[in-house]
Protein backbone atom coordinates (compact mmCIF):
# COMPACT_ATOMS: atom_id res chain seq x y z
CA UNK A 1 0.00 0.00 0.00
CA UNK A 2 1.40 3.45 -0.85
CA UNK A 3 -0.21 5.55 0.78
CA UNK A 4 -2.51 6.36 4.45
CA UNK A 5 -4.03 8.97 5.47
CA UNK A 6 -5.10 9.90 9.49
CA UNK A 7 -7.66 12.31 10.73
CA UNK A 8 -6.42 14.59 13.15
CA UNK A 9 -9.00 16.78 15.09
CA UNK A 10 -8.15 19.74 17.54
CA UNK A 11 -9.88 19.39 20.72
CA UNK A 12 -10.39 20.25 23.97
CA UNK A 13 -7.45 18.28 26.26
CA UNK A 14 -9.06 15.38 27.74
CA UNK A 15 -7.95 16.42 30.90
CA UNK A 16 -10.07 19.50 31.08
CA UNK A 17 -12.74 19.89 33.25
CA UNK A 18 -15.43 22.25 30.31
CA UNK A 19 -17.65 24.58 31.53
CA UNK A 20 -20.79 25.82 30.25
CA UNK A 21 -21.06 29.60 29.34
CA UNK A 22 -23.98 30.68 32.13
CA UNK A 23 -26.01 32.30 29.16
CA UNK A 24 -26.25 29.02 27.91
CA UNK A 25 -24.40 29.58 24.26
CA UNK A 26 -22.10 26.98 24.71
CA UNK A 27 -19.01 25.54 26.23
CA UNK A 28 -16.44 28.00 27.48
CA UNK A 29 -13.23 26.80 25.47
CA UNK A 30 -11.86 30.14 25.41
CA UNK A 31 -7.63 29.74 26.60
CA UNK A 32 -8.44 26.40 28.06
CA UNK A 33 -5.58 23.74 26.66
CA UNK A 34 -6.27 22.00 23.29
CA UNK A 35 -4.83 18.60 22.16
CA UNK A 36 -4.89 15.85 19.39
CA UNK A 37 -7.97 14.14 19.71
CA UNK A 38 -6.64 11.17 21.71
CA UNK A 39 -8.31 8.81 19.29
CA UNK A 40 -6.82 10.64 16.64
CA UNK A 41 -3.33 9.97 18.18
CA UNK A 42 -3.88 6.31 18.36
CA UNK A 43 -5.36 6.31 14.67
CA UNK A 44 -1.51 8.34 13.70
CA UNK A 45 0.36 5.78 16.17
CA UNK A 46 -1.20 2.46 13.75
CA UNK A 47 -0.23 4.27 10.73
CA UNK A 48 3.19 4.60 12.07
CA UNK A 49 3.60 1.44 13.01
CA UNK A 50 2.19 0.27 9.78
CA UNK A 51 4.49 2.07 8.13
CA UNK A 52 7.37 0.96 9.96
CA UNK A 53 6.47 -2.59 9.30
CA UNK A 54 6.98 -1.71 5.30
CA UNK A 55 3.68 -1.99 4.92
CA UNK A 56 3.18 1.79 4.02
CA UNK A 57 5.18 4.28 2.31
CA UNK A 58 3.47 7.49 3.64
CA UNK A 59 1.14 8.80 6.15
CA UNK A 60 -0.56 12.03 5.39
CA UNK A 61 -2.22 13.81 8.62
CA UNK A 62 -5.25 15.86 7.66
CA UNK A 63 -7.32 17.94 9.94
CA UNK A 64 -10.24 20.41 9.28
CA UNK A 65 -10.46 23.57 11.43
CA UNK A 66 -9.29 26.95 12.19
CA UNK A 67 -5.74 27.94 11.31
CA UNK A 68 -4.79 27.21 14.94
CA UNK A 69 -5.13 23.61 13.96
CA UNK A 70 -1.79 23.89 12.74
CA UNK A 71 -0.43 22.99 16.42
CA UNK A 72 -2.16 19.81 16.34
CA UNK A 73 -0.92 19.42 12.93
CA UNK A 74 2.53 19.89 14.09
CA UNK A 75 2.44 17.38 16.32
CA UNK A 76 1.34 14.92 13.65
CA UNK A 77 4.65 15.61 11.51
CA UNK A 78 6.95 15.14 15.34
CA UNK A 79 4.87 11.98 15.44
CA UNK A 80 6.08 10.55 12.51
CA UNK A 81 3.26 11.73 9.59
CA UNK A 82 5.31 12.65 6.55
CA UNK A 83 2.90 15.46 5.44
CA UNK A 84 0.08 17.28 6.42
CA UNK A 85 -2.83 19.23 5.20
CA UNK A 86 -5.21 21.75 6.93
CA UNK A 87 -8.80 22.51 5.47
CA UNK A 88 -9.26 25.70 7.22
CA UNK A 89 -12.69 26.42 8.15
CA UNK A 90 -13.96 28.58 10.31
CA UNK A 91 -16.82 27.71 13.00
CA UNK A 92 -18.62 23.95 13.76
CA UNK A 93 -18.12 21.57 11.03
CA UNK A 94 -20.45 18.95 11.80
CA UNK A 95 -19.24 15.27 10.86
CA UNK A 96 -21.33 14.82 7.38
CA UNK A 97 -19.06 17.75 6.26
CA UNK A 98 -16.17 16.85 7.60
CA UNK A 99 -17.27 13.45 5.56
CA UNK A 100 -17.68 15.28 2.39
CA UNK A 101 -13.97 17.19 2.76
CA UNK A 102 -12.42 14.22 3.79
CA UNK A 103 -13.64 12.30 0.26
CA UNK A 104 -12.45 15.03 -1.56
CA UNK A 105 -8.71 14.47 0.13
CA UNK A 106 -9.28 10.71 -0.48
CA UNK A 107 -10.29 11.27 -4.11
CA UNK A 108 -6.98 13.39 -4.48
CA UNK A 109 -4.58 11.18 -2.52
CA UNK A 110 -5.87 7.93 -3.42
CA UNK A 111 -5.48 6.66 0.07
CA UNK A 112 -5.41 2.65 0.72
CA UNK A 113 -6.41 3.32 4.13
CA UNK A 114 -8.19 6.05 6.23
CA UNK A 115 -7.85 6.31 9.85
CA UNK A 116 -9.97 7.85 12.16
CA UNK A 117 -10.80 8.09 15.71
CA UNK A 118 -13.74 6.54 16.49
CA UNK A 119 -15.01 9.72 18.02
CA UNK A 120 -14.10 12.91 18.78
CA UNK A 121 -14.59 14.09 22.59
CA UNK A 122 -15.98 17.32 22.08
CA UNK A 123 -18.69 16.64 20.27
CA UNK A 124 -18.91 12.86 20.92
CA UNK A 125 -20.79 12.54 17.71
CA UNK A 126 -18.89 9.08 16.49
CA UNK A 127 -20.02 9.27 12.90
CA UNK A 128 -17.23 10.89 10.52
CA UNK A 129 -15.52 7.27 9.87
CA UNK A 130 -18.96 5.44 9.00
CA UNK A 131 -19.67 8.70 6.92
CA UNK A 132 -17.05 8.81 4.91
CA UNK A 133 -17.04 4.89 4.45
CA UNK A 134 -20.50 5.64 3.22
CA UNK A 135 -19.89 8.29 0.59
CA UNK A 136 -16.62 6.46 -0.97
CA UNK A 137 -18.54 3.28 -0.87
CA UNK A 138 -16.06 1.58 0.88
CA UNK A 139 -15.55 -1.02 4.01
CA UNK A 140 -15.71 0.45 7.46
CA UNK A 141 -14.41 -0.97 10.35
CA UNK A 142 -15.03 0.60 13.43
CA UNK A 143 -13.66 0.71 17.08
CA UNK A 144 -10.76 -1.03 16.05
CA UNK A 145 -8.45 -2.58 18.91
CA UNK A 146 -6.73 -4.57 16.21
CA UNK A 147 -5.82 -4.37 13.04
CA UNK A 148 -3.31 -6.43 10.40
CA UNK A 149 -2.67 -6.17 6.85
CA UNK A 150 -2.47 -8.45 4.02
CA UNK A 151 -3.00 -9.20 0.36
CA UNK A 152 -5.10 -6.16 -0.25
CA UNK A 153 -7.19 -7.44 3.24
CA UNK A 154 -7.41 -5.91 6.48
CA UNK A 155 -8.51 -7.96 9.09
CA UNK A 156 -9.69 -5.95 12.00
CA UNK A 157 -11.00 -7.27 15.54
CA UNK A 158 -13.60 -4.62 16.75
CA UNK A 159 -14.51 -4.08 20.45
CA UNK A 160 -18.35 -4.55 20.41
CA UNK A 161 -20.45 -4.46 23.37
CA UNK A 162 -20.94 -8.32 22.80
CA UNK A 163 -17.18 -8.51 22.96
CA UNK A 164 -14.72 -8.65 20.34
CA UNK A 165 -15.93 -9.02 16.65
CA UNK A 166 -13.68 -9.84 14.16
CA UNK A 167 -13.98 -8.85 10.50
CA UNK A 168 -12.44 -8.52 7.35
CA UNK A 169 -12.32 -5.65 4.44
CA UNK A 170 -11.08 -5.19 1.35
CA UNK A 171 -8.74 -2.30 0.80
CA UNK A 172 -8.99 0.78 0.44
CA UNK A 173 -11.56 0.90 3.75
CA UNK A 174 -11.88 2.91 6.43
CA UNK A 175 -10.47 2.31 10.38
CA UNK A 176 -11.83 4.04 13.18
CA UNK A 177 -9.76 3.07 16.19
CA UNK A 178 -10.93 2.49 20.10
CA UNK A 179 -8.25 2.98 23.06
CA UNK A 180 -6.90 -0.33 23.20
CA UNK A 181 -5.84 -0.34 19.59
CA UNK A 182 -2.30 0.75 20.71
CA UNK A 183 -0.60 3.52 23.09
CA UNK A 184 0.72 6.30 21.27
CA UNK A 185 5.03 7.05 21.33
CA UNK A 186 5.71 10.51 22.61
CA UNK A 187 7.16 13.31 20.66
CA UNK A 188 10.78 13.68 21.53
CA UNK A 189 12.60 17.33 20.91
CA UNK A 190 14.24 16.29 17.73
CA UNK A 191 11.62 15.21 16.09
CA UNK A 192 9.92 18.43 17.13
CA UNK A 193 12.66 20.30 15.22
CA UNK A 194 12.17 17.58 11.95
CA UNK A 195 8.57 18.56 11.55
CA UNK A 196 9.41 22.21 10.94
CA UNK A 197 10.76 21.37 7.65
CA UNK A 198 7.74 18.68 6.71
CA UNK A 199 5.22 20.25 4.48
CA UNK A 200 2.02 21.53 5.61
CA UNK A 201 -0.44 22.52 2.77
CA UNK A 202 -3.09 25.02 3.82
CA UNK A 203 -6.47 25.15 1.98
CA UNK A 204 -9.16 27.27 2.48
CA UNK A 205 -12.35 24.88 2.85
CA UNK A 206 -14.38 27.61 0.30
CA UNK A 207 -11.76 25.89 -2.45
CA UNK A 208 -12.97 22.47 -2.25
CA UNK A 209 -16.77 22.34 -4.05
CA UNK A 210 -18.30 20.26 -0.87
CA UNK A 211 -21.48 21.61 1.00
CA UNK A 212 -20.28 23.20 4.27
CA UNK A 213 -23.90 24.12 5.42
CA UNK A 214 -24.62 22.89 9.09
CA UNK A 215 -28.27 20.96 9.14
CA UNK A 216 -28.26 21.19 12.82
CA UNK A 217 -28.32 24.31 15.09
CA UNK A 218 -27.72 24.38 18.32
CA UNK A 219 -30.12 26.63 20.02
CA UNK A 220 -29.09 25.93 24.11
CA UNK A 221 -26.14 24.14 25.94
CA UNK A 222 -27.03 23.38 29.43
CA UNK A 223 -24.83 21.54 32.20
CA UNK A 224 -26.00 18.57 32.99
CA UNK A 225 -28.18 18.00 36.12
CA UNK A 226 -26.66 17.53 39.61
CA UNK A 227 -27.07 14.65 41.54
CA UNK A 228 -27.80 15.48 44.98
CA UNK A 229 -25.18 15.18 47.83
CA UNK A 230 -24.94 12.02 49.23
CA UNK A 231 -24.07 10.37 52.58
CA UNK A 232 -20.74 8.91 54.12
CA UNK A 233 -21.41 5.97 55.84
CA UNK A 234 -18.22 4.40 58.69
CA UNK A 235 -18.20 0.93 58.24
CA UNK A 236 -20.06 -2.23 56.39
CA UNK A 237 -23.23 -2.44 58.75
CA UNK A 238 -24.02 1.16 58.30
CA UNK A 239 -23.89 0.60 54.73
CA UNK A 240 -26.05 -2.34 54.80
CA UNK A 241 -28.86 0.12 56.35
CA UNK A 242 -28.43 2.64 54.37
CA UNK A 243 -28.90 0.20 51.65
CA UNK A 244 -32.39 -1.86 53.14
CA UNK A 245 -33.82 1.90 53.62
CA UNK A 246 -33.74 2.34 50.06
CA UNK A 247 -34.86 -0.81 49.28
CA UNK A 248 -32.04 -2.34 47.13
CA UNK A 249 -31.29 -5.22 49.47
CA UNK B 1 -47.05 13.70 10.42
CA UNK B 2 -43.91 12.07 11.62
CA UNK B 3 -43.43 8.07 11.35
CA UNK B 4 -41.10 6.42 13.11
CA UNK B 5 -38.67 3.48 11.88
CA UNK B 6 -36.58 2.00 14.46
CA UNK B 7 -34.44 -0.86 13.44
CA UNK B 8 -34.12 -3.80 15.33
CA UNK B 9 -31.27 -5.15 17.32
CA UNK B 10 -30.62 -8.50 17.21
CA UNK B 11 -28.30 -11.28 17.56
CA UNK B 12 -30.21 -13.32 15.16
CA UNK B 13 -31.82 -15.49 17.74
CA UNK B 14 -32.96 -13.00 20.29
CA UNK B 15 -33.93 -9.41 19.76
CA UNK B 16 -31.86 -6.90 21.66
CA UNK B 17 -33.26 -5.30 24.95
CA UNK B 18 -32.34 -1.58 23.22
CA UNK B 19 -35.05 -2.08 20.55
CA UNK B 20 -38.00 -1.57 22.64
CA UNK B 21 -36.14 1.20 24.76
CA UNK B 22 -35.38 3.32 20.88
CA UNK B 23 -39.82 2.41 21.09
CA UNK B 24 -40.00 4.67 23.78
CA UNK B 25 -38.22 7.44 22.79
CA UNK B 26 -40.01 7.55 19.28
CA UNK B 27 -43.42 7.72 20.96
CA UNK B 28 -42.59 10.68 23.07
CA UNK B 29 -43.65 12.42 20.14
CA UNK B 30 -46.80 12.74 18.45
CA UNK B 31 -46.80 10.54 14.85
CA UNK B 32 -48.55 8.24 12.77
CA UNK B 33 -47.13 5.23 13.95
CA UNK B 34 -44.06 3.18 14.96
CA UNK B 35 -42.20 0.47 12.92
CA UNK B 36 -39.32 -1.61 13.25
CA UNK B 37 -37.24 -2.57 10.72
CA UNK B 38 -35.58 -6.65 11.53
CA UNK B 39 -32.14 -6.65 9.06
CA UNK B 40 -30.01 -9.56 8.91
CA UNK B 41 -30.59 -12.59 9.07
CA UNK B 42 -32.88 -13.14 11.81
CA UNK B 43 -35.18 -15.87 12.86
CA UNK B 44 -39.19 -15.07 13.20
CA UNK B 45 -38.60 -15.25 17.05
CA UNK B 46 -36.65 -11.34 16.33
CA UNK B 47 -39.74 -10.37 14.79
CA UNK B 48 -41.94 -11.70 16.41
CA UNK B 49 -40.36 -10.10 19.78
CA UNK B 50 -40.42 -6.94 18.18
CA UNK B 51 -44.31 -7.19 16.79
CA UNK B 52 -44.42 -7.97 20.80
CA UNK B 53 -42.95 -4.37 21.72
CA UNK B 54 -45.95 -2.24 22.94
CA UNK B 55 -46.70 0.75 20.88
CA UNK B 56 -45.09 -0.24 17.71
CA UNK B 57 -47.57 -0.82 14.93
CA UNK B 58 -45.64 -2.87 12.29
CA UNK B 59 -42.85 -4.92 12.15
CA UNK B 60 -40.85 -5.11 8.63
CA UNK B 61 -38.53 -8.00 8.32
CA UNK B 62 -36.15 -7.71 5.47
CA UNK B 63 -34.44 -10.42 3.58
CA UNK B 64 -31.56 -10.38 1.96
CA UNK B 65 -28.85 -12.95 0.15
CA UNK B 66 -26.16 -11.76 2.18
CA UNK B 67 -26.87 -10.86 5.72
CA UNK B 68 -25.00 -12.95 7.69
CA UNK B 69 -23.30 -10.89 10.73
CA UNK B 70 -24.26 -7.35 11.76
CA UNK B 71 -21.89 -5.63 9.06
CA UNK B 72 -22.59 -1.61 8.66
CA UNK B 73 -21.84 -1.70 5.05
CA UNK B 74 -23.85 -4.58 4.17
CA UNK B 75 -27.02 -3.21 6.33
CA UNK B 76 -27.11 0.29 5.58
CA UNK B 77 -28.11 0.76 1.94
CA UNK B 78 -30.91 -2.38 3.10
CA UNK B 79 -32.23 0.63 6.18
CA UNK B 80 -31.69 3.48 3.76
CA UNK B 81 -33.90 1.92 0.91
CA UNK B 82 -36.59 1.23 3.50
CA UNK B 83 -36.47 4.55 4.67
CA UNK B 84 -38.14 5.96 2.31
CA UNK B 85 -41.45 7.20 3.59
CA UNK B 86 -40.05 7.67 7.25
CA UNK B 87 -39.72 11.34 8.85
CA UNK B 88 -37.48 9.48 11.61
CA UNK B 89 -35.01 6.71 11.51
CA UNK B 90 -33.48 5.65 14.77
CA UNK B 91 -31.23 3.38 15.67
CA UNK B 92 -30.10 2.41 19.81
CA UNK B 93 -26.59 4.11 20.40
CA UNK B 94 -24.71 0.89 21.49
CA UNK B 95 -21.79 -0.46 18.91
CA UNK B 96 -24.26 -2.15 16.68
CA UNK B 97 -26.19 1.39 16.23
CA UNK B 98 -23.68 3.77 16.34
CA UNK B 99 -21.73 1.38 13.66
CA UNK B 100 -24.64 1.45 11.25
CA UNK B 101 -26.71 4.83 11.27
CA UNK B 102 -24.43 7.18 10.86
CA UNK B 103 -23.73 5.05 7.85
CA UNK B 104 -27.49 5.06 6.89
CA UNK B 105 -28.03 8.97 7.31
CA UNK B 106 -24.79 9.64 5.21
CA UNK B 107 -26.61 7.58 2.46
CA UNK B 108 -29.70 9.51 2.73
CA UNK B 109 -27.40 12.96 2.01
CA UNK B 110 -28.62 13.67 5.66
CA UNK B 111 -26.49 14.36 8.83
CA UNK B 112 -27.06 12.18 12.41
CA UNK B 113 -27.95 13.06 15.43
CA UNK B 114 -26.05 10.93 18.35
CA UNK B 115 -27.42 9.21 21.63
CA UNK B 116 -30.41 11.33 22.31
CA UNK B 117 -31.55 12.02 25.54
CA UNK B 118 -34.42 13.70 25.96
CA UNK B 119 -37.30 14.72 22.81
CA UNK B 120 -38.44 17.83 23.13
CA UNK B 121 -40.67 17.56 19.73
CA UNK B 122 -40.56 16.30 16.70
CA UNK B 123 -37.50 17.93 15.09
CA UNK B 124 -36.02 19.33 18.99
CA UNK B 125 -33.79 16.90 21.01
CA UNK B 126 -31.65 17.22 23.82
CA UNK B 127 -27.86 15.03 23.62
CA UNK B 128 -24.69 15.38 25.51
CA UNK B 129 -21.48 16.27 24.54
CA UNK B 130 -18.04 16.46 25.94
CA UNK B 131 -18.59 13.14 28.09
CA UNK B 132 -21.61 14.40 29.52
CA UNK B 133 -20.28 17.72 30.86
CA UNK B 134 -22.99 19.54 29.19
CA UNK B 135 -26.22 19.34 27.81
CA UNK B 136 -27.24 21.01 24.01
CA UNK B 137 -30.81 21.55 22.62
CA UNK B 138 -30.64 20.92 18.70
CA UNK B 139 -32.91 21.24 16.60
CA UNK B 140 -33.17 19.01 13.06
CA UNK B 141 -34.40 20.60 9.34
CA UNK B 142 -37.91 19.54 9.00
CA UNK B 143 -37.58 18.97 5.39
CA UNK B 144 -35.68 15.89 5.44
CA UNK B 145 -35.73 13.01 7.42
CA UNK B 146 -34.61 12.88 11.14
CA UNK B 147 -31.69 10.07 11.25
CA UNK B 148 -30.13 9.31 15.02
CA UNK B 149 -29.55 7.15 17.56
CA UNK B 150 -31.27 6.89 20.82
CA UNK B 151 -29.04 6.92 24.24
CA UNK B 152 -30.49 3.44 25.78
CA UNK B 153 -29.93 4.80 29.79
CA UNK B 154 -32.47 7.07 29.12
CA UNK B 155 -35.37 5.28 27.98
CA UNK B 156 -37.01 2.03 29.82
CA UNK B 157 -38.44 -0.29 27.47
CA UNK B 158 -41.85 -0.72 28.02
CA UNK B 159 -43.54 -3.25 30.11
CA UNK B 160 -46.37 -3.50 28.36
CA UNK B 161 -47.44 -6.07 25.55
CA UNK B 162 -48.37 -5.18 21.63
CA UNK B 163 -49.39 -7.20 18.74
CA UNK B 164 -48.10 -5.74 15.74
CA UNK B 165 -48.20 -7.32 12.56
CA UNK B 166 -45.41 -8.69 10.54
CA UNK B 167 -44.72 -8.29 7.30
CA UNK B 168 -41.74 -9.80 5.17
CA UNK B 169 -39.94 -8.05 2.08
CA UNK B 170 -37.04 -8.68 0.02
CA UNK B 171 -33.83 -6.06 -0.14
CA UNK B 172 -33.66 -4.76 -3.61
CA UNK B 173 -30.65 -2.41 -2.88
CA UNK B 174 -27.66 -3.89 -4.12
CA UNK B 175 -25.16 -5.67 -1.59
CA UNK B 176 -21.68 -4.50 -1.28
CA UNK B 177 -19.36 -7.93 -1.14
CA UNK B 178 -15.83 -6.03 0.04
CA UNK B 179 -16.98 -6.41 3.86
CA UNK B 180 -17.05 -9.91 5.43
CA UNK B 181 -17.88 -10.81 9.41
CA UNK B 182 -15.50 -13.48 10.29
CA UNK B 183 -16.40 -13.89 13.86
CA UNK B 184 -17.60 -12.92 17.57
CA UNK B 185 -15.73 -14.00 20.70
CA UNK B 186 -17.15 -13.54 23.88
CA UNK B 187 -16.26 -14.37 26.87
CA UNK B 188 -19.51 -16.42 27.96
CA UNK B 189 -21.14 -15.72 31.48
CA UNK B 190 -24.00 -16.64 32.66
CA UNK B 191 -24.03 -13.64 34.73
CA UNK B 192 -26.70 -11.11 33.93
CA UNK B 193 -26.14 -8.30 31.08
CA UNK B 194 -24.11 -5.53 31.97
CA UNK B 195 -26.53 -3.32 29.82
CA UNK B 196 -29.66 -4.20 31.49
CA UNK B 197 -29.12 -5.24 35.05
CA UNK B 198 -30.97 -3.83 37.86
CA UNK B 199 -27.75 -3.96 39.88
CA UNK B 200 -23.85 -3.44 38.68
CA UNK B 201 -20.73 -4.33 40.62
CA UNK B 202 -17.29 -2.21 39.10
CA UNK B 203 -14.27 -2.61 40.17
CA UNK B 204 -10.91 -0.41 39.48
CA UNK B 205 -7.10 -0.73 38.63
CA UNK B 206 -7.61 -1.33 42.75
CA UNK B 207 -8.55 -4.84 42.18
CA UNK B 208 -4.62 -5.54 41.04
CA UNK B 209 -5.24 -8.45 39.35
CA UNK B 210 -7.65 -10.72 37.07
CA UNK B 211 -7.96 -13.52 40.44
CA UNK B 212 -8.87 -10.22 42.57
CA UNK B 213 -11.95 -9.48 40.74
CA UNK B 214 -13.36 -12.69 42.06
CA UNK B 215 -14.40 -10.78 45.17
CA UNK B 216 -16.28 -8.81 43.20
CA UNK B 217 -17.80 -11.47 41.39
CA UNK B 218 -18.78 -13.27 44.67
CA UNK B 219 -20.24 -9.72 46.19
CA UNK B 220 -22.08 -9.79 42.56
CA UNK B 221 -23.06 -13.64 42.82
CA UNK B 222 -25.05 -12.35 46.41
CA UNK B 223 -27.01 -9.83 44.62
CA UNK B 224 -27.64 -11.09 41.56
CA UNK B 225 -25.85 -8.16 40.06
CA UNK B 226 -23.58 -7.65 36.52
CA UNK B 227 -20.40 -7.09 37.04
CA UNK B 228 -18.12 -3.76 35.15
CA UNK B 229 -14.84 -2.42 35.13
CA UNK B 230 -13.43 0.51 34.90
CA UNK B 231 -11.03 1.34 31.84
CA UNK B 232 -7.93 0.92 34.27
CA UNK B 233 -9.29 -2.31 34.90
CA UNK B 234 -9.75 -3.76 31.37
CA UNK B 235 -6.62 -2.05 29.94
CA UNK B 236 -4.93 -4.04 32.81
CA UNK B 237 -6.35 -7.20 31.26
CA UNK B 238 -8.19 -8.27 34.92
CA UNK B 239 -11.74 -8.31 32.67
CA UNK B 240 -12.69 -8.33 28.99
CA UNK B 241 -13.35 -5.44 27.57
CA UNK B 242 -17.46 -5.78 26.95
CA UNK B 243 -17.29 -4.67 30.75
CA UNK B 244 -16.30 -1.44 30.27
CA UNK B 245 -18.33 1.47 31.69
CA UNK B 246 -17.86 5.20 30.51
CA UNK B 247 -18.14 7.61 27.53
CA UNK B 248 -15.67 4.65 25.47
CA UNK B 249 -17.56 1.69 27.18
CA UNK B 250 -21.23 1.26 28.26
CA UNK B 251 -23.68 3.83 29.04
CA UNK B 252 -25.72 2.36 32.06
CA UNK B 253 -28.29 3.10 34.78
CA UNK B 254 -29.03 0.41 36.77
CA UNK B 255 -31.16 0.88 39.82
CA UNK B 256 -28.00 0.02 42.27
CA UNK B 257 -24.50 0.75 41.12
CA UNK B 258 -21.21 -0.43 43.13
CA UNK B 259 -17.92 1.55 42.57
CA UNK B 260 -15.14 0.14 44.20
CA UNK B 261 -11.49 0.83 43.97
CA UNK B 262 -12.47 3.22 41.00
CA UNK B 263 -11.31 6.97 41.61
CA UNK B 264 -14.13 8.37 39.46
CA UNK B 265 -12.79 10.12 36.55
CA UNK B 266 -15.31 12.20 34.40
CA UNK B 267 -15.08 9.43 31.85
CA UNK B 268 -16.35 7.16 34.29
CA UNK B 269 -18.56 9.24 35.36
CA UNK B 270 -20.38 9.26 32.05
CA UNK B 271 -21.46 5.96 32.21
CA UNK B 272 -23.03 5.67 35.29
CA UNK B 273 -24.93 9.62 35.33
CA UNK B 274 -28.39 7.71 35.49
CA UNK B 275 -28.05 5.12 37.79
CA UNK B 276 -30.16 5.35 40.83
CA UNK B 277 -28.05 4.51 43.95
CA UNK B 278 -23.81 5.21 43.35
CA UNK B 279 -22.25 3.18 46.36
CA UNK B 280 -18.39 4.09 46.38
CA UNK B 281 -16.04 2.49 48.25
CA UNK B 282 -12.23 3.47 48.02
CA UNK B 283 -9.42 3.90 50.89
CA UNK B 284 -8.82 7.86 49.07
CA UNK B 285 -11.21 10.21 50.94
CA UNK B 286 -10.74 12.81 48.16
CA UNK B 287 -11.41 10.48 45.45
CA UNK B 288 -13.57 12.60 42.54
CA UNK B 289 -16.28 9.32 43.05
CA UNK B 290 -17.19 10.29 46.38
CA UNK B 291 -18.82 13.80 44.67
CA UNK B 292 -21.37 11.81 42.71
CA UNK B 293 -21.65 8.88 45.17
CA UNK B 294 -24.79 8.87 47.49
CA UNK B 295 -23.35 6.54 49.76
CA UNK B 296 -19.65 6.20 50.42
CA UNK B 297 -17.48 4.10 52.42
CA UNK B 298 -14.12 4.79 53.46
CA UNK B 299 -11.63 1.97 53.37
CA UNK B 300 -9.16 -0.60 52.00
CA UNK B 301 -11.50 -2.82 49.50
CA UNK B 302 -10.07 -6.20 50.43
CA UNK B 303 -11.47 -5.71 53.70
CA UNK B 304 -14.83 -4.64 53.00
CA UNK B 305 -15.98 -6.20 50.24
CA UNK B 306 -15.24 -9.65 51.72
CA UNK B 307 -17.60 -8.06 54.88
CA UNK B 308 -20.13 -6.89 52.56
CA UNK B 309 -20.41 -10.06 51.01
CA UNK B 310 -20.85 -12.11 53.93
CA UNK B 311 -23.09 -9.54 55.88
CA UNK B 312 -25.26 -9.95 52.57
CA UNK B 313 -25.35 -13.77 53.08
CA UNK B 314 -26.74 -12.97 56.35
CA UNK B 315 -29.67 -10.48 56.05
C1 LIG C 1 -10.64 9.43 25.58
C2 LIG C 1 -10.74 8.71 26.89
C3 LIG C 1 -11.79 7.86 27.11
C4 LIG C 1 -11.90 7.16 28.32
N1 LIG C 1 -12.98 6.34 28.50
C5 LIG C 1 -13.11 5.70 29.68
C6 LIG C 1 -14.24 4.86 29.95
O1 LIG C 1 -15.11 4.63 29.09
N2 LIG C 1 -14.34 4.27 31.17
C7 LIG C 1 -13.40 4.46 32.15
O2 LIG C 1 -13.57 3.90 33.23
N3 LIG C 1 -12.32 5.22 31.92
C8 LIG C 1 -12.16 5.85 30.71
N4 LIG C 1 -11.04 6.61 30.50
C9 LIG C 1 -9.96 6.57 31.50
C10 LIG C 1 -10.19 7.46 32.69
O3 LIG C 1 -9.72 8.76 32.40
C11 LIG C 1 -9.41 6.92 33.92
O4 LIG C 1 -8.06 6.80 33.60
C12 LIG C 1 -9.91 5.56 34.44
O5 LIG C 1 -11.31 5.58 34.58
C13 LIG C 1 -9.25 5.23 35.77
O6 LIG C 1 -9.64 3.96 36.20
P1 LIG C 1 -9.66 3.60 37.77
O7 LIG C 1 -10.58 4.52 38.48
O8 LIG C 1 -9.91 2.15 37.87
O9 LIG C 1 -8.13 3.81 38.18
P2 LIG C 1 -7.46 4.93 39.12
O10 LIG C 1 -7.81 6.28 38.63
O11 LIG C 1 -6.05 4.55 39.22
O12 LIG C 1 -8.19 4.75 40.50
C14 LIG C 1 -7.99 3.68 41.37
C15 LIG C 1 -8.70 4.05 42.66
O13 LIG C 1 -8.63 2.95 43.54
C16 LIG C 1 -8.42 3.43 44.89
N5 LIG C 1 -7.79 2.33 45.64
C17 LIG C 1 -6.52 1.85 45.49
N6 LIG C 1 -6.33 0.81 46.31
C18 LIG C 1 -7.48 0.63 47.01
C19 LIG C 1 -7.89 -0.30 48.01
N7 LIG C 1 -7.08 -1.25 48.45
N8 LIG C 1 -9.14 -0.18 48.50
C20 LIG C 1 -9.98 0.80 48.05
N9 LIG C 1 -9.64 1.69 47.11
C21 LIG C 1 -8.40 1.61 46.59
C22 LIG C 1 -7.56 4.64 44.71
O14 LIG C 1 -7.73 5.52 45.81
C23 LIG C 1 -8.10 5.23 43.40
O15 LIG C 1 -9.12 6.19 43.65
C24 LIG C 1 -10.92 7.31 29.30
C25 LIG C 1 -9.84 8.16 29.07
C26 LIG C 1 -9.73 8.84 27.89
C27 LIG C 1 -8.57 9.74 27.65
N1 LIG D 1 -12.63 18.69 11.95
C1 LIG D 1 -11.99 17.52 11.94
N2 LIG D 1 -10.67 17.47 11.64
C2 LIG D 1 -10.00 16.30 11.61
N3 LIG D 1 -10.58 15.12 11.88
C3 LIG D 1 -11.89 15.10 12.18
C4 LIG D 1 -12.66 16.29 12.22
N4 LIG D 1 -13.92 15.95 12.56
C5 LIG D 1 -13.93 14.61 12.73
N5 LIG D 1 -12.70 14.10 12.49
C6 LIG D 1 -12.28 12.68 12.57
O1 LIG D 1 -13.43 11.88 12.76
C7 LIG D 1 -13.38 11.20 14.01
C8 LIG D 1 -14.76 11.07 14.60
O2 LIG D 1 -15.32 12.33 14.85
P1 LIG D 1 -16.85 12.53 15.26
O3 LIG D 1 -17.66 11.82 14.23
O4 LIG D 1 -17.06 14.02 15.24
O5 LIG D 1 -17.01 11.96 16.63
C9 LIG D 1 -12.38 11.99 14.84
O6 LIG D 1 -11.78 11.16 15.81
C10 LIG D 1 -11.39 12.45 13.77
O7 LIG D 1 -10.48 11.40 13.45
Amino acid sequence: MQKIMVCIKRVVDYNVRIRVKPDGSGVATEGVKMSINPFDEIALEEALRIKERGEADEIVAVSIGTSDAQQQLRTALAMGADRAILVEAEGEIEPLSAARIFLDLVQQEQPGLVILGKQAIDDDCNQTGQMLAALWDRPQATFASELSLSDGKATVTREVDAGLEVMEVELPAVITTDLRLNEPRYVKLPDIMKAKKKPLDVRPAAQLDVDLTPQFSVIQTDPPAQREKGIMVSDVAALVNALQEKGLI
Amino acid sequence: MARVLIVAEHNGSALNPSTAKCVTCARSFPSDGVDIGVFGAADQAVANAAAMVEGVDKVIQVSADSSAGPVAAVLAPQVAELAAGYSHVFGPSTTFGKDLMPRVAALLGVGQLSDIMAVDGPHQFKRPIYAGNAIVTVTAPEDRPVVATVRTASYQASEGTGSASVETTDANASLPTHSRFVELRSASSDRPDLQTAAKVISGGRALASAENFDILYKLADTLNAAVGASRAAVDAGYVPNELQVGQTGKIIAPDLYVAIGISGAIQHLTGIKDAGTIVAINKDEEAPIFEVADIGLVGDLFKLVPELTAALEQS
